[in-house]
């Protein structure tokens, strides 16, 4: 019923195929990449589909709208070419399973939705969120479904998300802010991609705090820290709110520091390449992106998504780089937490 | 008042010995599904000479003693099946001494795994003992007496292949040491190089002796602990999983668990495994030895390593892992029996296939879990059900699949762990008639008047 919108003419006439050319995992030349982009398209086998590791990142590198990573998991699941072994994505898919265990706040048109992650609920506390918090959604009933991209089961989104958008709808929600960049994604990338329709707002929570912070200007005392950003995976789906986490860093007085791997150049947490199948890729990922925290001088890793939170604090701390949250960070910056 | 009652009176004060209804109650039982049945006195004596006098007193009376930790095994064999005196031997919990360069432990009879676990950690922190994962209240001898498994089972055995030396009191009242502590003040030997007589004791149950004393080896303790879980879809790779696993010699505990609920782990075989180490270095070099050894399952999309969350860890790294009680509570009601059988690793898949057939059938809720014995030697495939205590159907259920497991068990060449007196029962029909004589004389010349724990092991 759903398929993806695809241009191929958008493929075929690009002149840098910079989805490839650019993909930190795969090294090759524009002619290559552009032939190894036409076959995807036609349906044959290509050693992308083989060695792609699902940091989403072509999904920014493509400039004209396309969207070569969601094309690269079509035709993976098309192939029946698994990416994780089929008990890891058979947990996946079973563990986000709606079972009618979802958590509605007194909502109203506009709402916070937590998606599936208990931490959000916790992280969505204080003057930030004054007035909006006790409006919220949470549960597989609400789940982004966005991580299916990573098991090459697209066949997962187009069955859930249609239900996930009509069940934020049936609640009368016209503005949601996303407290994930997989739930702003969903919305705004992946269900326009397969043809679905999504009849509220998304707003990205960075937006939603950078305004926030606008009016409690007058708490903020500047953090005079040094900062990396670990940006996830997601945020590649929404490459338009980038922007937002320096805006943040700078009105509460965080250095972003300069490194080579942030922006474009960021690499993943690695945790979703290791479970398919990756390990060395995610060791060298995570030992690089760390040493590169540390060599710029971070004296903290500020985390967007909590799962690279999870996977990357201790790692972090080790390298005495102190962890955090955006959320936590600006909470900080306003006194309200130390 | 009885004259019995006075004599263990006299030997152990007043405060010390019950017949007390209320007390009597909580002696008649186990938390597992076996039925109950009174003792007519309990004791906790303090003292090897205490239980000393206890047992001349009841081989004078013929009464019937039965030796009790803290009666978690399940499977009633602290039950006094006959009536008689139960003795308590939570009161003799002294940690005699360690010998840290020999890494070896000696306690009292009644010394509980949680006592044990935080002495050491008190006192010598880079020591350890296999601790089972039974509540820290349970005792180390009951522990040994049952070959209970333990976290280091898979590197070094059944936690009675651990023990050093026993001091037991024989059912004719005599003190007996055995191992190197019957010629030596050292404890390090339970019986090489000498004969080996703690097979007189181990697995007998509490009828052939009480243990007062035993010494027990301790295992270096790494600063480091985390866990890995490698997760298929396809039960009869789990052997050959398990071989490749143990063939790195990286791994402390695995354990194989598979469940219905909570649907993300429906379907899906998990084998959870340990890595020490006291460096990164160390733990970082163990996981890819780990990681290497499974590359082929891996790579044919059999099998993969799940994320453990850092909030899941703690449940899994806990000792003892604390998890069953939730389990033991699914059906609301708090009922929890398994039956654990002992078998070879390659019957892991018809023994998987079995549990859920048993669990259709009898329609309960079923938790399977085998815990891997030496390298890949054996395993114990825990045959588990929940119930609720007050649905007396349900219950009826569970006793007629667990029944039927452990038959199944006999028959697929296993050999029943902690047997009820029934399995025990249906195990000495299947032994070979030499065995059960040769079982027989020994039962029969260390306890002439059959005053211990009858009911179990019953030769006659």
């Amino acid at each position: 019923m759903y398929s993806l919108k695809f241009d191929e003419n958008l493929c075929a006439t690009c002149p840098t195929s910079d989805c490839l050319v650019k993909c930190q995992y795969i090294d090759v030349d524009r002619d290559t990449a552009h032939n190894e982009m036409m076959k995807i398209i036609k349906g044959e086998d290509s050693f992308v589909l083989h060695e792609c590791v699902t940091c989403y990142a072509c999904e920014e590198y493509c400039k004209r709208g396309n969207h070569p990573f969601y094309l690269i998991t079509e035709r993976r699941e098309e192939k029946g070419m698994l990416t994780a072994s089929r008990a890891i994505t058979n947990q996946w898919i079973n563990m986000v399973e709606p079972q009618g265990k979802y958590r509605v706040g007194e909502l109203t048109e506009k709402a916070l939705s937590y998606c599936f992650i208990g931490e959000l609920r916790q992280a969505a506390r204080g003057k930030l969120f004054e007035g909006i918090r006790s409006s919220y959604i949470f549960g597989a009933e609400f789940f982004a479904q966005v991580v299916y991209l990573h098991f090459a089961k697209t066949s997962v989104i187009k069955e859930r998300l249609p239900k996930v958008i009509e069940n934020i709808s049936q609640l009368g929600i016209k503005q949601l802010i996303c407290m994930h960049d997989e739930c702003y994604g969903s919305f705004t990338s992946l269900a326009p991609a397969f043809g679905m329709e999504v009849p509220f707002e998304a707003i990205h929570y960075l937006e939603y705090v950078y305004d926030r912070l606008q009016e409690l200007k007058s708490d903020i005392k500047p953090l005079n820290i040094k900062v990396a950003y670990q940006r996830p995976c997601s945020s590649r789906l929404s490459p338009d709110k980038y922007h937002f986490v320096g805006d943040i860093l700078a009105l509460i007085g965080a250095e972003l520091v300069e490194r080579e791997y942030q922006g474009e150049n960021a690499l993943c947490c690695g945790e979703m390449i290791r479970m398919i199948n990756l390990n060395e890729v995610a060791n060298d990922i995570q030992k690089r992106n760390i040493d590169d925290m540390v060599e710029s001088g971070a004296e903290y890793c500020v985390f967007n998504c909590p799962y690279c939170q999870m996977a990357l604090s201790e790692k972090v701390s080790k390298r005495e780089i102190k962890p955090i949250h955006i959320i936590d960070l600006c909470k900080m910056a306003i006194g309200e937490k130390k | 008042m009885s004259d019995i009652y006075k004599s263990l009176v006299e030997i152990a004060g007043e405060e010390h010995v019950s017949t007390q209804t209320e007390e009597l109650y909580f002696y008649a039982r186990d938390p597992g599904l076996m039925p109950t049945h009174e003792p007519d006195y309990v004791i906790a004596p303090k003292t090897t000479e205490e239980v000393q006098k206890i047992v001349k007193l009841a081989n004078k009376e013929k009464i019937p003693i039965v030796p009790m930790g803290a009666g978690m095994a399940l499977t009633g064999l602290i039950i006094p099946l006959k009536g008689g005196i139960v003795i308590d031997m939570k009161r003799m919990r002294k940690i005699v001494g360690v010998n840290e360069k020999a890494r070896h432990v000696i306690v009292e009879g009644g010394t509980s795994q949680g006592a044990l676990k935080a002495y050491l950690e008190s006192n010598y922190p880079n020591l350890r003992h296999s601790i089972p994962d039974a509540p820290p209240t349970a005792t180390i001898a009951a522990n040994v007496v049952i070959h209970g498994q333990g976290r280091l089972t898979q590197q070094y055995g059944f936690n009675s292949d651990m023990v050093s030396g026993l001091e037991v009191v024989l059912p004719t009242g005599e003190i007996c040491k055995i191992g190197s502590c019957s010629m030596s003040p050292d404890w390090f030997s339970k019986g090489p190089s000498l004969p080996d007589l703690s097979g007189l004791f181990l697995g007998w149950f509490g009828t052939t002796g009480i243990i007062t004393k035993l010494g027990l080896k301790l295992y270096p303790k790494k600063k480091m602990r985390d866990v890995e879980i490698f997760v298929t879809d396809k039960a009869e790779l789990v052997p050959d999983i398990l071989f490749r696993l143990t063939h790195t010699e990286m791994v402390e505990d695995i354990n194989i668990w598979f469940q219905e609920k909570p649907i993300m782990f429906q379907g899906n075989h998990h084998i959870t495994l340990y890595i020490t180490g006291d460096t990164d270095e160390e733990l970082e070099f163990k996981r890819k030895m780990v990681w290497d050894s499974l590359k082929e399952f891996r790579d044919t999309k059999d099998g993969g390593f799940m994320w453990v969350l850092p909030a899941m860890k703690p449940t899994f790294l806990d000792m003892p892992q604390k998890s069953i009680t939730t389990f033991a509570d699914v059906k609301k009601g708090g009922g929890f029996e398994y039956s654990g059988p002992i078998v070879l690793i390659e019957k892991y898949p018809v023994f998987a296939r079995k549990l859920g057939e048993l669990a259709n059938k009898h329609k309960i809720a079923y938790s399977g879990m085998a815990r891997v014995i030496g390298r890949s030697h054996a395993m114990m495939f825990g045959i588990a059900f929940t119930f609720n205590r007050a649905d007396p159907d349900m219950m009826d259920r569970v006793k007629k699949a667990l029944h039927e497991g452990i038959v199944f068990a006999f028959d697929h060449g296993g050999i029943p762990w902690k047997p009820t007196a029934e399995e025990q029962k249906i195990a000495m029909e299947r032994m070979d008639p030499n065995t059960l004589r040769l079982m027989k004389m020994i039962k029969e010349n260390l306890d002439p008047n059959g005053i211990m724990n009858p009911g179990n092991w019953e030769v006659n």
